[in-house]
């Protein structure tokens, strides 16, 4: 009898090992709702082949379990991102092997909901903190009529030197936004820098034309030119179709802006704003008519060729400076005195972690301490 | 088949209509760079309503119920607004949606380069000076960044640093231009396989 007991109690004990467990059934965190983890712990029964595990589901409005997924042998979670936001759902796990299955226990009703806050994202809230808040800052300054001082940089006096040339040629300005579209930062100081440009070609009565590959950009555009034209004086020489949309596709804009120039032959021409594989194309073709050229970009893969094939190139931020320098308004010259401060920080800041990490190749009970550190700065 | 044969005669034919560009400006090059531009712009219309404006506005107004079906009117209106610059009078109602466009894009720029750019690059960096390399690299992202410090004149010892700076960035731009150009002659290189291949038959 005892050892009929033995045996059942063994083989119960086999096949609860067999049995997957569900350990948690929890909402997602940090996520905008609607997905459920579902975490098992399973000894899988090493004398047969397991085939994965199906996971079943049953919202409290439902009569009966479905199968919502399957996870491969090994997994011990699964994600369920098809839930309803709080509502009860139920879970169980099926371990599935090639002549049997196993089923897991039901688990506690659980419910999916979006958070407000990625708590994951502090640093980025700490870091958005302290930049909006340098700028906003020194804006205000600015606004109260201090002076912020903002260094010259050398591509700048070209673009005055490039227009009169021009014009002296008798040649148009051809300025190019690239690819870019309005929601680029670059695509935005360039329109400043097209200001400028604009209203120099107003006063000296020179064509400009700007051949458009987004047509938003292109609306954005002719406001800009139109707004400087006024500006100069001589709105009567603004003409919308010197500001046309060519096409919103790489290589067609190149071709068109690349037979534009051939055809007009403009005596500077401006490539401003985010290019991709086509900046060689264009700037090669500028440089074969014997355009002064000058560019600007924040695409890194693309400075390389515009800096051997153009007069002068203004390298990444020098865009953003050279937007503030020519348009000394409140706004431009807060931000970049707070992006500048707030540079500042971020390198003594890294200096000083720097530092630590080599100290702490010295002292190894630093260690610790530098993981923590180095783990807050994760960008999820 | 017959079908194929034209298709490769006619691609062939714009490859070499469009590389007579680098002799010098010719009808056959403007042929093809008219051609190009009015297909890939009349694409790019066809491509807007049957991924953008259908699916995306048109179909989910018609599916959708309550709040979520609504709130596609807010597009729709900023999308229309866009169009009153055809009339004179009311061409100013334009700006709104621009200005929307812009405020939401220099907006999301913020986290999406914080998290994107800075943390990654700060983490990156973050090595002990114990190496050549990581010293090379700490000093490197340094002076690199206060090459683009644009508040103040660097003079004395400070402006040795600009010019360290501006040493790491050409030397930056130097590899990714040698990088590229190897991208480059590989695309070359598959045009003129396809013209030497599909099309002459003679490789």
């Amino acid at each position: 009898m005892t050892k009929i007991f033995l045996v059942l109690l063994s083989l119960i004990a086999i096949l609860q090992a067999q049995v997957p467990k569900i350990l948690r059934v929890y909402d997602k965190p940090n996520d905008s709702g609607k997905a459920i983890i579902i975490e098992w712990r399973d000894e899988p029964d090493s004398t047969r082949s397991i085939v994965g595990y199906e996971i079943y589901r049953r919202a409290a409005d439902e009569d009966s379990f479905y199968n919502i997924g399957f996870a491969l042998p090994l997994s011990t979670s699964y994600e369920d991102a098809s839930t309803t936001d709080n509502k009860d759902y139920y879970y169980y796990v099926k371990a599935v092997y090639r002549d049997t299955s196993f089923v897991s226990d039901l688990s506690l009703p659980v419910r999916s909901y979006a958070q407000w806050f990625h708590k994951r994202r502090l640093n980025v809230l700490v870091f958005a903190i302290i930049i909006c808040g340098l700028v906003i800052w020194y804006t205000e300054r600015a606004k109260k009529g201090e002076k912020l001082y903002v260094r010259r940089i050398s591509g700048l006096d070209a673009i005055d030197d490039a227009v009169g040339r021009a014009t002296e040629m008798g040649r148009p300005i051809l300025f190019s936004f690239g690819l870019g579209v309005i929601t680029d930062v670059v695509t935005i100081a360039a329109l400043s820098i097209l200001r400028k440009i604009a209203r120099k070609s107003a006063e000296y009565q020179t064509k400009l034309i700007v051949p458009n590959y987004d047509p938003i950009v292109m609306a954005a555009a002719q406001e800009t030119v139109k707004q400087a034209y006024l500006e100069a004086g001589r709105p009567d020489l603004y003409n919308e179709n010197n500001l046309p949309f060519l096409t919103s596709d790489q290589f067609g804009y190149a071709a068109g802006v690349d037979g534009i120039m051939l055809r007009e032959r403009p005596g500077a021409v401006f490539w401003q704003g985010y290019f991709f594989a086509e900046s060689l194309i264009l700037a090669e073709t500028g440089h074969s008519i014997g355009a002064i050229q000058i560019a600007g970009t924040t695409a890194i893969t693309q400075l390389p060729f515009f800096i051997a094939a153009c007069d002068y190139t203004l390298i990444g931020e020098e865009m953003y400076a050279a937007s503030c320098y020519l348009n000394p308004e409140p706004q431009m010259l807060g931000s970049l005195k707070g992006e500048d401060t707030a540079k500042m920080i971020i390198t003594i800041l890294f200096i000083v972690l720097v530092l630590f990490a080599t100290l702490t190749k010295l002292i190894p009970s630093l260690n610790n301490l530098y993981l923590k550190i180095f783990d807050w700065f994760t960008a999820q | 088949m017959i079908v194929n044969i034209i298709g490769t005669w006619i691609a062939a034919g714009l490859t070499i209509a469009i590389l007579s560009f680098l002799y010098k400006d010719n009808p056959l090059y403007k042929f093809a760079e008219h051609l190009y531009v009015g297909v890939s712009a009349g694409f790019g219309v066809i491509y807007v309503w049957a991924f953008d404006l259908k699916p995306m506005l048109i179909d989910r107004f018609i599916e959708n119920q309550g709040v979520e079906r609504w709130i596609l009117l807010v597009p729709a209106v900023l999308g229309l607004l866009m169009l009153s610059r055809w009339f004179g009078k009311i061409g100013y109602l334009s700006r709104l949606p621009l200005a929307f466009t812009v405020g939401i894009g220099a907006g999301l720029g913020i986290t999406a380069s914080i998290q994107g750019f800075l943390l990654p690059q700060i983490q990156a960096t973050l090595l002990p000076l114990t190496t050549i390399n990581n010293i090379i690299l700490v000093v490197g992202v340094i002076t690199t960044i206060l090459y683009f410090y644009f508040s103040r004149d660097f003079k004395g010892p400070f402006k040795y640093l600009l010019e360290l700076g501006i040493i790491f960035i050409m030397v930056s731009f130097g590899a990714s231009f040698g990088y590229t150009v190897m991208a480059r002659i590989s695309l070359l290189i598959g045009r003129i396989f396809f013209l030497l291949s599909d099309w002459l038959r003679i490789i």
